[in-house]
């Protein structure tokens, strides 16, 4: 689903690469963390996945294809196979929960009827329903993440992006979340998910890829999060 | 495509940016303005030139009894007299072949009350006080001197009038005007593509979460441009409309009103002229303020 050839990514004007010579291969529906310091590439992997930027050597692969060789016109229609949940939620601030989840529908051209049956689905899956006219603000953290999952999932991707969804969130209400990223992962849905969070990782025991200045220095089925464990 | 969520971005654009939308719109209300003027001063040379000047003829007029040019003697003009003023019209080397034509009193008189036939002083000018005149047709409408000078003076001729030394002044003055107003008009129109490119930066940047995610959901490029390409052809538009609005007005009251009393024997733009006019304007309108917004975007909303 996601192929890494010898890829190195160097940021313009910097000397140090990012990423260096990384080969990685994620199958599809597999749970992938990808683990390691602030600065070891996680954030750049998962850039050149959602095609941000491009490599500066060797070729990603996501769903077959090359993303160097895609025509730029055509990365809207690639990203809509990709969703992506952030630290930082980004929600609308003046949408409520079911808007901000039909926004993600509306902008990519769904008719409405679509929209309105798939919206309430969605939430009843995240756990949000009977909560579809609040504000983000009138929500907790946790709360504030599932719509941000709901809203990532909402299209069905193929693939679920996640770049420390928990980072914000209290240990309590981080197992409530990657209980709802495993469920989506069992729906099919291949899940790369970077993060800082020891206990997660640990409890989860699904594939580790360690990165460190930009290499891989560690890929393990069912791995932990570091060796001190 | 969902109209009307465009439809409820593009208002809620255009009020978060109103007072730039307002400085855009009459900024493009001006330049436009200008720009259509300067088009129908080019049509109203084009029209008197039509008339006049492409087929000059030098006007040498004959001797009544009230005339007192240098030729006349108090009397009418003979017959004798004006079959030498034509031979030596005709024999000049500057003069068109074919090109000399007579006008009678008669004839004089059917112009002048065509002329001025809405005024009161038809009634008190008779078919005797009018001249007798030869129309004289160029070779080369710039080499008017030789005939000019060859003519006055001759018995029996009053004045020689060359419209080249009336129309010339007029041309000039409107050529300028019509220079001035391009550059004005161009000045404006780069500042109302700075306007432009500036508003959708502020627009960008007060949207940028949506914009963002948008970006992240797949949302094609076109469809994030959508809102403010919307928002600048309104603007456009609105400018375009407030312009030719101005531009009939200018029409009706400085030509129609003043200029068609005035000086009558021309003539003048009118609604046609004014219409082509009009329809460029809200072209090169929409087309400046679609381009800027095409190349703003595309920098502030890569992909």
């Amino acid at each position: 689903m996601i192929r890494f050839e010898n890829v190195s990514k160097t940021y313009e004007g910097q000397s140090k690469a990012a990423l260096l010579n990384v080969d990685v291969e994620i199958e599809k529906g597999e749970f992938v963390f990808l683990v390691g310091t602030s600065g070891s590439g996680k954030s750049t992997f998962l850039r050149l996945v959602l095609r941000e930027h491009r490599t500066t050597k060797g070729h990603v692969m996501v769903a077959g294809k090359d993303l160097n060789r895609l025509a730029s016109w055509r990365i809207p229609q690639m990203r809509r196979q990709i969703g992506t949940v952030f630290q930082d939620f980004r929600l609308l601030p003046n949408k409520t929960v079911s808007e901000n989840v039909a926004f993600a529908l509306q902008v990519i051209g769904k008719p409405r009827s679509h929209i309105r049956k798939t919206v309430p689905e969605v939430l009843e899956l995240v756990g949000l329903d009977g909560k579809e006219d609040r504000l983000p603000d009138e929500l907790s953290g946790g709360e504030q993440q599932r719509v941000a999952i709901a809203r990532a999932f909402v299209n069905r991707p193929m693939i679920l992006i996640a770049d420390e969804p928990t980072g914000n969130l209290d240990p309590g209400t981080s197992v409530g979340i990657m209980k709802l990223l495993d469920r989506i992962n069992r729906t099919g849905t291949t899940v790369v998910m970077a993060t800082h969070d020891v206990s997660i990782v640990d409890q989860m025991r699904k594939r580790v890829i360690e990165l460190e200045n930009g290499h891989v220095v560690r890929d393990e089925s069912r791995g932990v999060y570091g060796y001190q464990h | 495509m969902r109209l009307n969520y465009i439809l409820s971005d593009l208002g809620i654009g255009l009020r978060r940016n109103l007072s730039m939308t307002i400085a855009v719109v009459v900024t493009i209300w001006v330049s436009l303005s200008l720009f259509g003027s300067a088009l129908l001063a080019r049509e109203q040379v084009d029209l008197m030139k039509g008339n006049w000047y492409d087929k000059i003829q030098i006007s040498i007029f004959l001797c009544t009894k009230d005339s007192g040019g240098r030729g006349c003697t108090g009397t009418e003009v003979t017959t004798e007299q004006k079959n030498r003023i034509k031979q030596v019209i005709e024999s000049n080397p500057d003069t068109a072949p074919e090109g000399v034509f007579g006008e009678t009193k008669k004839e004089a008189f059917e112009q002048f009350k065509k002329l001025y036939k809405d005024s009161p002083i038809v009634s008190t000018v008779t078919e005797d006080q009018m001249q007798e005149s030869f129309r004289v047709k160029l070779k080369d409408p710039q080499r008017y001197q030789n005939l000019v000078s060859a003519v006055s003076g001759l018995p029996g001729v009053d004045t020689v009038q060359d419209l080249r030394q009336y129309l010339d002044p007029l041309f000039n003055a409107l050529n300028k005007l019509r220079w001035g107003a391009l550059l004005a008009a161009g000045l404006l129109l780069v500042a109302a593509l700075m306007q432009i490119s500036n508003t959708i930066r502020l627009a960008a940047y007060a949207r940028r979460r949506e914009i963002g995610i948008m970006r992240l959901v797949g949302a094609s490029n076109f469809y994030i441009q959508l809102p403010f390409l919307l928002e600048a052809i309104l603007a456009a538009l609105i400018g375009a409309v407030l312009a030719c609005g101005t531009l009939w007005l200018g029409v009706y009251f400085l030509v129609k009103k003043q200029a068609e009393e005035t000086f009558r024997v021309w003539q003048w733009v009118g609604a046609s002229e004014t219409f082509r006019a009009t329809l460029i304007m809200v072209v090169v309108g929409l087309v400046l303020a679609i381009i800027p917004t095409f190349l703003t975007t595309r920098k502030y909303l890569k992909v």
